[in-house]
Formats: structure tokens, sequence, C-alpha cells
């Protein structure tokens, strides 16, 4: 019991407050007013220049926000949310016309290569692994400000832009998609998200093209008392394939912040997706003040026959996550999958899961979650499976294992299992328990230190899903459990 | 009344207003502020809808339409009544909510006393649902089963509950008390005239002290046409043993929900049951086990064939309190879908606190394994006779797990005869 009580101890002795990338960008910015009104939503819309169709798909968002509540099915807590006190839009004051790279304001630019993000292209090509390249839309609070790669991308008929540039340039793809998975009405956030989103990343892969390199964006709030509402939109067309990353960090700050993004992905025929995600927004001070708010829609509709959508998710970051990536399997023959590992130390609440919605024959969905919870936090998998009566055939597995780190956490489990097919076959299992002695002893025995085989036995814990990240993510996913958990499993 | 009314009075719910203000005109002093405070919380909340978590898939506002009258007291015949069949038991016969000793054992049994009760009962245990505060604003009557402790009651003690007529309601309240290191097997039978539409609610609460020994099985034989509520609380002592298996076939809507909490260490509890379900049934199971004491164990396993339109609803919720280390508690929900138009929603919680525990829970739903049809048919069995076969030895399984051997061959062979499978071999 020794062994236990010491990483007890050391999870008592947690420090959040090392959060490696919690610096303040000093960068001039231009911010709405504070408040939400028809006005800001008019301003948002004319700041972005966008055409009328979009500011009225805005202003009736905003109508249908105003009548909606704010859910509290989730098994979270935290005071309700001024939502008057709020700016919806910041962007890094713009110089006129940004034509290079080199225009961007150096702030930013040194902001994301302490972020560790080589936005500048030759930085890439000089690197060490060329083959390993990725293209990089970077999003500073609420605005897009470089995307790379963009001209060898548009060869082979991709497009990866701001969503912004995209209502500007490809009104026919926005009209025809934005919306049509995460409708306006869908829930609060994503009602919000659509009035007031100020940017994001559009991606449309042309009919059997497979995207010629990894398409990532990364997310950085930095003013204060800002919401982020960024949306994501991806198309991949026909016999397509695209692998899409996205990465998240924030500055340190005692107030919360709101983050409600919205993420569409859409698979026509034998079309296929893979969408990954390292969270690691700032997660508040070991006291729990601080942190972001993280309330995401995600959602991912395989439309046609034969398409794929695959969700993998490393959620480490924010103060509270209240997140469900689901996939609609509505083609013949199709197939959802998550992946997804939730970690959560210090006064973290996680309420996270997804759902697999079977409406074709033959449909196929795969769930691995595998949620640790460390310090005073509370992890929750809430996950819904479910089958229509025409979705003959229908096939899912879950399986939802939660690790106790600390007899101070809760970890729960919450599937919803509902099938209206008899031919469909739904397997569901979930296992709680902690590191027990007997693996600790093992490895102990075997020569590594306590530490190692903690973190020996985590990894082994979470390496189903670790597998299914793109390598440059999967190095990074690593090295960030082991930040995350620093102290209470080093 | 006072409250701000959000949704408008359903039918069900004005009728409801009209039974209680009666009975309460009529109720004696000592029970008239149980019965006002249960009326509150039951108004607070109204009918269960599915905006509210715990009856999300048994929206009973809208399948209950209307309040039945409440039933009047009656004496049936005793061969109405079925309870455990031929078993030979010490019989309590509840009718309309009301205890019957007419109907019931008169013989002195050592170390077991029953007598009758106005049904409200004096601690509400463990819950604050609406359908069991209703019961205690309208309960018409109900017993008081107290097995002293170190008794072992050898004779089977077999509660029949009876709803005579049809269009009719009845609330009984029963309380429960086993003396620790006592003994005891309890076969309770919800039963009805056939094809009667009436609505019976039961509240029941149980309290078994320590080291004591309890097997209770639950026949829920209703009416095809009935709707059935039953609300169990059960709080376990220490080192007990403590098993349930619930048999659910009858009833065009029924809900059974059990409250069980563990209250002293090194106890073991296993909740079992079957759902036989065809046409347009709908039965719901509904657990919350709390686990608030350390080194407990728990066991929930329930399977359901469900065949026509029929719907099964199974939640269960294990919860682990900070502190209750050691737990184990193992949840698993099987299913088979007969038919294409069958339904099943399974909702298998886990809410954990406490981190040396060893918690799992499973759930799976399917049609009949086409290789296990292939393998008999090949050896001549006829799909139809095949197809009984499997369903019966997938049921079996559960059956088998409540170690209490008489009760096991009532429960085969009652689900024998819902299969229709009585030309079947057994073993």
């Amino acid at each position: 019991m020794a062994a236990v009580q010491e990483t007890i101890d050391k999870v008592k002795a947690i420090d959040v407050d090392q959060y490696k990338y919690g610096f303040v960008t000093d960068i001039e910015s231009e911010l709405a007013p504070k408040g939400l009104s028809e006005e800001i939503v008019a301003y948002i819309s004319a700041k972005k220049e966008e055409p009328e169709w979009m500011l009225n798909w805005r202003l009736e968002a905003y109508r249908r926000w105003k009548t909606m509540d704010e859910p509290t099915w989730a098994r979270v807590e935290y005071p309700k949310i001024d939502f008057e006190d709020l700016h919806y839009y910041a962007a890094p004051k713009k110089r006129e016309g940004l034509k290079s790279l080199d225009e961007v304001d150096p702030e930013i630019l040194e902001t994301y290569k302490k972020l560790g993000i080589p936005l500048s292209e030759q930085e890439i090509l000089a690197g060490v692994a060329p083959e390993h390249r990725v293209a990089v839309d970077a999003v500073f609070d609420s605005v897009s400000v470089a995307t790379t790669f963009k001209e060898e991308l548009a060869k082979a008929g991709v497009i990866f832009c701001p969503i912004s540039e995209a209502i500007r340039e490809h009104p026919e793809l926005v009209q025809k998609y934005l919306g049509s998975v995460v409708p306006v009405s869908d829930n609060f956030y994503a009602t919000l998200n659509s009035a007031v989103f100020s940017d994001g990343s559009f991606v449309y892969i042309p009919p059997g093209v497979r995207c010629p390199m990894e398409l990532s964006t990364y997310f950085r709030i930095n003013e204060q008392n800002t919401g982020q509402f960024e949306r994501t939109l991806i198309i991949a067309d026909k016999g397509s394939y695209v692998s899409y990353l996205e990465g998240c960090t924030a500055p340190q700050r005692d107030e919360n912040q709101l983050h409600a993004a919205v993420v569409e992905l859409v698979a026509l025929e034998d079309a296929q997706i893979k969408y990954s995600t390292v969270q690691n927004w700032y997660p508040g001070d070991s006291e729990g003040k601080g942190g972001i708010y993280n309330f995401v829609t995600k959602r991912g509709d395989c439309r046609e026959k034969n398409s794929k959508i695959s969700w993998t998710q490393v959620e480490t970051g924010s103060a509270i996550t209240w997140k469900y990536p689901s996939c609609i399997l509505r083609g013949d023959n199709s197939q959802g999958e998550f992946y997804s590992i939730a970690i959560s130390n210090g006064h973290q609440q996680i309420d996270s899961g997804t759902k697999m919605i079977h409406l074709g024959k033959n449909t196929a969905s795969r769930i691995i979650s595998k949620g640790i919870s460390a310090g005073v936090s509370q992890n929750t998998y809430r996950g819904q499976v479910s089958a229509h009566r025409k979705a003959s055939n229908a096939r899912n597995f879950t399986q939802c294992d939660s690790l106790l780190i600390g007899d101070k956490c809760g970890a729960h489990t919450v599937p919803y299992i509902e099938s209206k097919n008899s031919t469909a076959v739904f397997e569901h299992e979930a296992t709680t328990s902690k590191i027990s002695d007997d693996q600790m002893f093992y490895c102990q025995a075997r020569g590594l230190n306590e530490e190692e085989a903690v973190a020996l036995i985590v990894n082994g814990f979470v390496r189903d899903v670790i597998q299914q990240l793109p390598m440059e993510f999967a190095v990074e996913a690593q090295k960030l459990i082991s930040i995350s958990l620093e102290g209470s499993v080093g | 009344m006072n409250a701000p009314a959000k949704i408008q009075e359903t039918n069900a719910e004005q009728s409801l207003n009209a039974q209680f203000d009666a009975i309460f005109a009529q109720t004696t002093q000592n029970n008239a502020n149980q019965r006002k405070q249960a009326w509150e919380a039951f108004k607070a909340k109204g009918i269960p809808h599915r905006r509210v978590e715990e009856w999300h898939y048994t929206d009973l506002r809208s399948k209950m339409n209307d309040a039945f009258a409440l039933a009047s007291k009656t004496t049936p015949k005793a061969e109405a009544l079925t309870g455990a069949g031929d078993l030979k038991t010490y019989r309590i016969a509840i009718v309309n909510g009301r205890y019957v000793p007419e109907l019931s054992s008169n013989q002195e049994v050592t170390g077991l006393s029953v007598a009758e009760t106005s049904g409200v009962l004096e601690a509400q245990l463990g819950t604050d649902d609406a359908m069991a505060s209703l019961n205690q604003a309208l309960v018409q009557g109900g017993v008081s089963i107290k097995i002293d402790a170190n008794a072992k009651i050898q004779l089977p003690i077999e509660i029949v509950r009876y709803t005579d007529g049809s269009d009719v309601s009845s609330y009984a309240g029963t309380s429960v008390e086993i003396g620790s290191g006592a003994k005891a097997l309890i076969i309770e039978s919800f039963e009805g005239a056939a094809n009667a539409a009436y609505q019976s609610n039961a509240l029941t609460e149980v309290k078994v002290g320590d080291n004591a020994d309890v097997h209770w099985l639950k026949l829920q034989v209703e009416s095809q046409k009935a709707q059935h509520i039953e609300t169990l609380s059960i709080e376990l002592g220490a080192e007990t043993n403590f098993q349930h298996f619930i048999y659910n076939e009858g009833s065009a809507l029924s809900r059974a929900q059990l409250f069980l909490e563990f209250k002293g260490e090194g106890t073991h509890a296993g909740l079992r049951g079957t759902s036989l379900l065809k046409d347009s049934q709908h039965a719901d199971i509904t657990l919350f086990v709390n686990h608030a004491v350390p080194e407990c164990e728990s066991r929930e396993y329930y399977r359901a064939v469900v065949d026509d339109k029929a719907r099964a609803v199974f939640q269960g919720k294990i919860i682990v309190e900070q502190g209750a280390q050691k737990t184990d508690g193992q949840m698993m929900i099987k299913t088979l879908l007969l038919s294409d138009t069958a339904e099943i929603n399974a909702k298998p919680e886990l809410e954990i606190f406490a981190d040396d525990v060893q918690c799992a829970h499973g759930s799976t739903t399917g049609d009949i394994d086409e290789d296990l049809l292939f393998y008999l048919m090949a050896r001549g069995i006829p799909e139809a006779q095949a197809r009984k076969i499997l369903v019966l030895a997938f049921l079996s399984e559960a059956i088998e797990e409540f170690e209490e051997e008489q009760c096991v061959d009532l429960l085969e062979a009652m689900t024998r005869k819902w299969l229709h499978a009585d030309d079947l071999v057994s073993e």
C-alpha cells in the first residue's frame, strides 16, 4: 500500500499551475464591445466581409438562441455564464491585405513558435522528415492568421482555407453544407456558435483525391474575456481521403473563458475522414480557478454508402469539457469510429463521449474510450448507440475503461443503448479500476522505479487509442499525457 | 395548486386530484400529515415523463391516459389467486391494496408475525420518486411483516397481490423487516383478473439485518392490459446475502424500480431477472444500487426476450460512494430481439467515487445466433422448435443462478408455458 499512498500524495501535491502554454502574447487586438445583440452579430458579419445570406443565417441563429436554455443534464458544475459579459469577437489588429507570412504580426509568429507549430513552409521543408509535412491553419483568438501549403494543396484540387474566406470564395459549397450536419438550432452552444462564429477552417477534398498531406488547425485563445467560437467544415467528396488534426492551447487566466466550437464533417460515397484532436486548453490552477469552458459540438455525417468517419481525441485540458463527437451512419455500409483518451486532474470536469446513430444497412461503429481521473476531478463517459428500424445488420462494439488515481476523484459511465432492429448487434462493456498493487509489483520487481512503472501501465492502458493517432500527433499526445499526470504518475 | 404549474395537468392528474381530496377527507389524524406530505411531493413533480431522466424511456405521462377510481374492498374466490401455484407456502393475500385474512394463512409460524396496516409507511427509505410518493398519498392498506432475529423460516412466505376489477386502481404499502441472522424465502406475485384493465402501484420497504439470508422472487403476471408500478426499497445490514429475482411477464406497461442501499460491510446482493415480452408490452426495470459502505458485492444480471412490438427498458445505476473501497459491482444486460419491430433501450450506468473498486458492466443485444440455430437444425430439429430451445436456454442461464431450487423449477415451468414449449424435453 505504501506505493499507492505515495501516488496519492503526489496527486495531492499536483501543480497544475505549471501549464506549459500559459503565456500571454502581448499584441494589439481589435475587440467587439461586450455583450451579444443583433448589432454584434451584424458587426462580426461585416468584419468578415460576408455576403448577405450569411448575415441572415447568423441572425436567424441568434433569434433561435434567444429562445433556448442552457443544457443542464451534463455531469458538470460551474457558475452560470454571463453571456453579456463576453467579447464575441477578438482579432489581432489587421494590417491591410495580408499577402505573405512576413506580414503577419511577429508577436503572433513568436507565439506559434513557442507552441512549436511551424508556420513557415521553408522551415518545414528544411526539416528532418520532409515526407511528414503538415499544412497548418492557425487560428488566433477568433481569426485565422495563416494557412500554409495552400498552393501545393491547390494543385491537388484541395481547398484548405479559413472559413471566412470560403464563405466569400466558395459560397456554393458553404451554402450547401454549412449547418447540414449540425443544424442551426441543434443545441444551445451550437446555435450560439452559428450566430457568432468568427473563423475556423474549411476543407474540401474533390472526388477521388487522397489529400497529399495531413491538414491541421491550431487554435489559440489569447485575449481576455473573450469567447472563442470557431467553425470547422470538412467535406470529403466521393472516394476521397483526408486526415485532419486539431490542437488547442490558451494562456493562463484567472477567469474562465468560453470556447464553443462547431465541427461538421461530411463524407460522401466511399470517402473517408480521419479527425484527430489534441485538446490542451488551460485547465485552471490547482485551486480550480480559471480555465477554459470547452462546450463543443462535433458531428460527422456518413452521408453516402461505404463512407467512413473516425474521431480520435486526446483530452487533457479545459476546466470543463462538454463534448460528444458523433457519427450519423446514414449511408449503407458506412462506418464510424470513436477513440478517446480523456484525462482529468486537479479540479477538471469532463463529460464527454459519443453518439453512433445507425440509420443505414450494414453500418458498423466502434467506440473505445479510456478515461483517467486523478486529483479531485470528475470524468464522465456519456455515449449513445442507437439503431433505427431500417438499420439491418448494424454492429457496434463499445468499450469504456476508467482508471482512477487517488480516492477523491470520480469516474462515471453513462451509456444509452437503443436498438429497434433485431438484426442489430450491440455489445457494450465498461470497467473501472485502479492500478493494482500486483501490476506495480510486477513492474517494480523487474527493475522499474515507481514512476516508470505507473507510466508504463498508463501507457498500456491508453495504447489502443494512441495507435489511432497520426504519427506526429502520437508523439505529442504521449508527451501530453505524461505532463497532464505529472506528479500523479510521473 | 400554489406551485407554478409549468405544464398543464393531464386527465390522469386531474382524476388523482379528486381522489386525493376524497381520501384525505376521511383519513385519520395520525396519517394525515404523511399523506399530505407525500401528495405535495407528488404534486411538485407530477406524473413522470420523458424529460425526467429516470423515466426517459417510460413516458408515463403519455401512457397513463387516466387514473382509474380507487378499487373498493372485495374478497374474491380463493381459486382466483394463483401465487406460487402448487408450492406449499405461508400465504399473505392483499386484494385491492388491503390485507384479506380470509384468503391468507392463519397458522402460527415461529418467528414470523404479520399485521394489517394502513399502508402508510413509517420511514420513507431512499426514494423520492414521484410514483412512490403517489402511492403513499393514496395508499389503501398493507401489511407489516416481521421476521425475528435468528428465525429460520422454512416455509416460503407468499405475498399474493391481486387487483380485483377493471378500470380500478390499487395502492398497497408493505413493510418487511428481517432480523439479524434470519433466513427466509419470499415469493411475491402481482396478478389480477385476466384481461382486466387496472392500475396497480405497490411500495415495499425492506430492512434486512446483519448475517441474514434472504431470497426474494417477484412474479409479475398482471393482466395483459394492466399498468403495474412497483417501488422496492431495500436496506441491507452487514455480512448479509440478499438474492432478488424478477419474472416479468404481465402488464401492458410495467415498471419495477429497485432502490438498494448497502448499510453494512461484507454484504452480497444479487439482483436478477427475466422479461418475456410480446404484443405491445412495455416493461421497464430500473435499479439504483448504492454502495455506501466498503467491501460489498453486487451482481445485476437481467435478460429480456422481446417479440412483436414490445419494448424492454433497462436502466441500472451502480453508485460507489467515496470511501466504499473494495466494492465489487458487476452488471450485465442481455437482450434477444425476436422481431423487427421489437425494441430495447438500455442504460447501464456506473458512478464511482472510490478508487479501489472493481466495477464493470456489459450489455448485448441482438437476434438468436444463426450458428446455434444452424447447429440444431442440422441435427433434425425443426426451426420453430430450435428457436424455442435457444430462447429457453438463454433465459434459463439467468434463472438457474437463483439458488432456490423450488423457485427455479417454478420459473422454468412458467417460461416454458410462455414459450409454448411444454413439449420440449427438459435438460
